[in-house]
């Protein structure tokens, strides 16, 4: 361990303190100003809800935002068809306690009626652009909210925090506009949507921290639970309707949590005692896997994945 | 598959003390490749341990097939550190870096938000964007080569936006065998050019200059044996001790609050809020303004007023801060907040509530510098729209006054704006707007400039005094 880090922390003066504010309130500050102004200037946005801890986060930043009355938007969850039954129901309750209006987007839809083909791997999440821009275009949505963040790979640390979609929904890497100051330009023209990204300044560690600063609730797989998994990929899958072993496969039962909660298909659950928020926030400031390598098959698929998907109009 | 701990790690960063008052910090770096800025970011992130396991593997397998660190290499020495911050697919095909990459780690005294701006191409546009929200710019000089002529545009570009902090790194100390004398040399170069800027000796800015190897480390998180006659600190303990923009502005009696929206629930509140217990007879005819503190800091009982364009300022006192069920006494920059007044003033978004008296008389006529974004070039006579604060205005760029050489930092001639240019204009507002010298006020000094037809940002602006207020020479056309 260097040096510095056990060096005693700078002596600051009583008179600094009061006017200092902590990382967090720092970036709480700044994602509350970010979906206010997307609000004040679009006609019509939603915010991307899975019932994930980012996506949690955003929307309880949404209700600080406009405290005391509601929401002014609802939610859109694009349904893979292969979610985690406890992260529906989550989903469910948590846009009823807040009086929302959700929309659904069902890739199940989309396969039963041809408009998608199955992968021959099984996994869903490259399906969601089809029917996520079908549920923007149909409810014209003009700025769709994602809980995206720039530490988690190398294409978002380059996105903006409001983001240009074209008719197709692709992001265009090279022609960005250039974000200055706490100024957002948000006009687009017709047919073009933007995705906004407010907590876009925010790493796994403070997302942690705020929840458990806020007392946020999140679904239960996010804590350690028994759970029957198998190995495969270098992940332990849980066993489920859409994610069966193979003969070869093993199953045994873990002491287990999810570090996202994706498509049961291809998001894969870590070995972990951390059973209350403290223990996860202590457990993700000294992990030393990122969040996405360690649980999403879909990224390990090539260096350039989540390039490629955000190219195609993927959040 | 298990998660792997290092609590030594652990212990550090969730040591309560440091970790609740941990303050945010960002930074920019400048420079080009060649001045090894990939490798010095790469080594900040290596040694404040943001590397995780899995990306530093990952780097680790491509640099031994590169044939990095040359045969029997180990440890950090075989990992060729630039590659941490290799971009997007399109970059590595072209070897070239296309945008500005936003990057995070943290020690037990600060969070950082670092913005690594690439060097060669579109220099003016991606320097401007990482230091418009930065707190301080690490600007690299390769001790082999001194002060360049792309040094002293940078330092230019950050003397006009004004950035608090300017530290020159002084990279590949190792390279001139760690010799005083060539860092002297270069360190008197770098205050020489800050002089003539008025970089570092405004009070408004500082700028320091630290020896550093990012290669190998030296002076980059801990100072180096190697460089004796260095007494200075750390380039990381130079950030992690530097105050935050905020910090330094928020002392100032100068309150600026632009609105956002207005909330006005009219009896549609939040039904978790009621659940929890809120009074739903008193919220009945609840009305506050929304916003982001820009700078100053506000209380309850303090007069204020309210800006609106076309109107004169209304001058009322505030009666709440409130902000998600919290009462608040007094707020600061950057805080979030809703605001609620004594007086039932018709209040929109686009209109500023400031420290009562403190503001001069709104202006329909701008002058201004702007930094040119755009492939399309800036011609007299075009129609614009202008964004200043939460309101955004028509606008007729009436004159192009000159161009600034950044190289120096002589005033040119010049009707257009081309990429990269920056220079001086008049524009013409459709509506008169609070407008502020940016040297002074950096968030309601700042615009953009915007496309009417296609809604892309053409420049960024910098509000200047109007020829015949008291001028700052800096700043005189």
């Amino acid at each position: 361990m260097s040096t510095y880090l056990t060096e005693e922390p700078t002596q600051v003066t009583d008179a600094a303190v009061s006017t200092r504010l902590s990382s967090l309130d720092t970036l709480e500050s700044e994602a509350i100003h970010i979906i206010r102004e997307v609000v004040a200037e679009f006609e019509k946005p939603a915010l991307l809800f899975s019932g994930g801890k980012d996506s949690v986060v955003m929307l309880h930043l949404a209700t600080k935002a406009f405290w005391p009355g509601k929401v002014p938007f609802p939610v859109l969850h694009v349904d893979t068809g292969h979610n985690f039954p406890e992260v529906i129901d989550f989903r469910d309750r948590t846009v009823e306690r807040l009086g929302l209006k959700l929309v659904v987007g069902s890739v199940q839809e989309f396969i039963d009626s041809g408009e998608l083909a199955e992968r021959a791997d099984g996994t869903r999440n490259p399906l969601q652009t089809v029917p996520l821009l079908d549920a923007i275009q149909r409810n014209k949505f003009d700025a769709v909210f994602g809980g995206g963040r720039r530490d988690e790979d190398k294409a978002r640390a380059k996105e903006r925090i409001l983001s240009l979609r074209d008719e197709f929904g692709q992001w265009d890497p090279r022609n960005q506009r250039p974000e200055l100051w706490n100024l957002y330009n948000g006009r687009h023209t017709v047919g073009q949507h933007v995705r906004a990204f407010p907590i876009s300044n925010w790493t796994e560690l403070d997302v942690w921290r705020y929840i458990e600063r806020e007392n946020i609730e999140l679904p239960g797989l996010y804590y350690a639970h028994d759970r029957e998994v198998f190995a495969r990929d270098g992940m332990w899958r849980a066993v489920g309707e859409v994610s069966q072993p193979r003969p070869d496969e093993e199953v045994i039962t873990k002491t287990v949590r999810y570090r996202t909660v994706g498509d049961m298909s291809c998001t894969g659950a870590v070995e972990s005692a951390a059973a209350t928020v403290r223990d996860v926030v202590i457990e993700v400031a000294a992990s030393t896997i990122t969040e996405r390598g360690a649980t999403r098959a879909d990224d390990r698929i090539s260096e350039a994945a989540m390039e490629d998907r955000k190219k195609d109009g993927y959040f | 598959m298990s998660t792997e701990i290092d609590t030594a790690r652990a212990a550090a960063l969730l040591d309560e003390a440091p970790l609740a008052h941990a303050s945010l910090f960002r930074f920019a770096t400048a420079g080009s490749v060649d001045d090894g800025k990939s490798t010095l970011v790469g080594r900040l992130l290596h040694d404040s341990k943001a590397i995780l396991a899995d990306q530093l593997d990952a780097v680790a397998r491509t640099s031994a097939d590169r044939g990095f660190g040359g045969p029997g290499a180990a440890g950090v020495q075989a990992i060729d550190l630039a590659l941490l911050t290799d971009g997007l697919r399109a970059e590595r095909e072209q070897g070239i870096t296309i945008d500005v990459a936003y990057r995070y780690f943290a020690t037990d005294r600060r969070s950082f938000i670092l913005a690594d701006c690439p060097g060669h191409v579109q220099y003016t546009k991606n320097t401007v964007t990482g230091a418009s929200t930065a707190d301080a710019v690490v600007v690299l000089i390769d001790a082999r080569k001194g002060v360049l002529e792309q040094t002293r545009r940078h330092l230019s570009v950050l003397q006009l936006l004004r950035v608090a902090h300017v530290i020159v790194a002084v990279n590949k100390i190792d390279l001139v065998d760690f010799s005083e004398s060539v860092f002297r040399e270069i360190e008197a170069d770098v205050q020489q050019v800050g002089r003539e800027l008025g970089l570092g000796s405004d009070g408004i800015t500082d700028l320091l200059v630290v020896p550093v190897s990012a290669l190998d480390g030296d002076n980059v998180v801990e100072r180096s044996e190697r460089t004796p006659w260095y007494t200075g600190p750390a380039l990381l303990e130079v950030l992690e001790t530097l105050p935050a923009a905020d910090e330094l502005e928020s002392h100032l009696e100068s309150f600026r609050f632009p609105v956002q929206l207005v909330i006005r629930p009219q009896g549609a509140l939040a039904p978790d809020a009621v659940a929890g217990g809120l009074d739903v007879e008193a919220y009945r005819d609840y009305r506050a303004y929304a916003g982001q503190i820009t700078e100053g800091s506000v209380k309850v009982g303090d007069k204020v007023s309210v800006l609106t364009p076309g109107q004169d300022p209304r001058t009322t006192t505030v009666t709440g801060i409130d902000f998600a069920g919290a009462s608040l006494t007094e707020a600061v920059a950057p805080q979030s907040v809703a605001i609620r007044l004594a007086d039932e003033f018709d209040v929109a978004r686009g209109d500023t509530i400031a420290a009562a008296g403190t503001v001069r008389e709104a202006s329909a006529d701008l002058y201004a510098a702007l930094c040119w974004l755009s492939p399309k070039p800036l011609r007299e006579g075009a129609k614009v729209l202008v964004k200043h604060g939460t309101r955004t205005v028509q606008a007729l760029v009436r004159s192009v006054s000159g161009k600034l050489d950044l190289a120096t930092f002589k005033l040119e001639g010049a009707s257009s704006l081309e990429l990269n240019d920056i220079g001086h204009a008049q524009l013409r507002l459709a509506a008169p707007l609070p407008l502020e010298n940016y040297l002074h006020h950096r968030r309601t000094g700042a615009f953009l400039v915007i496309d009417p037809l296609d809604g892309n940002t053409l420049a960024a602006g910098l509000v200047n005094d109007h020829p015949g207020d008291h001028e700052d020479e800096r700043y005189s056309i």
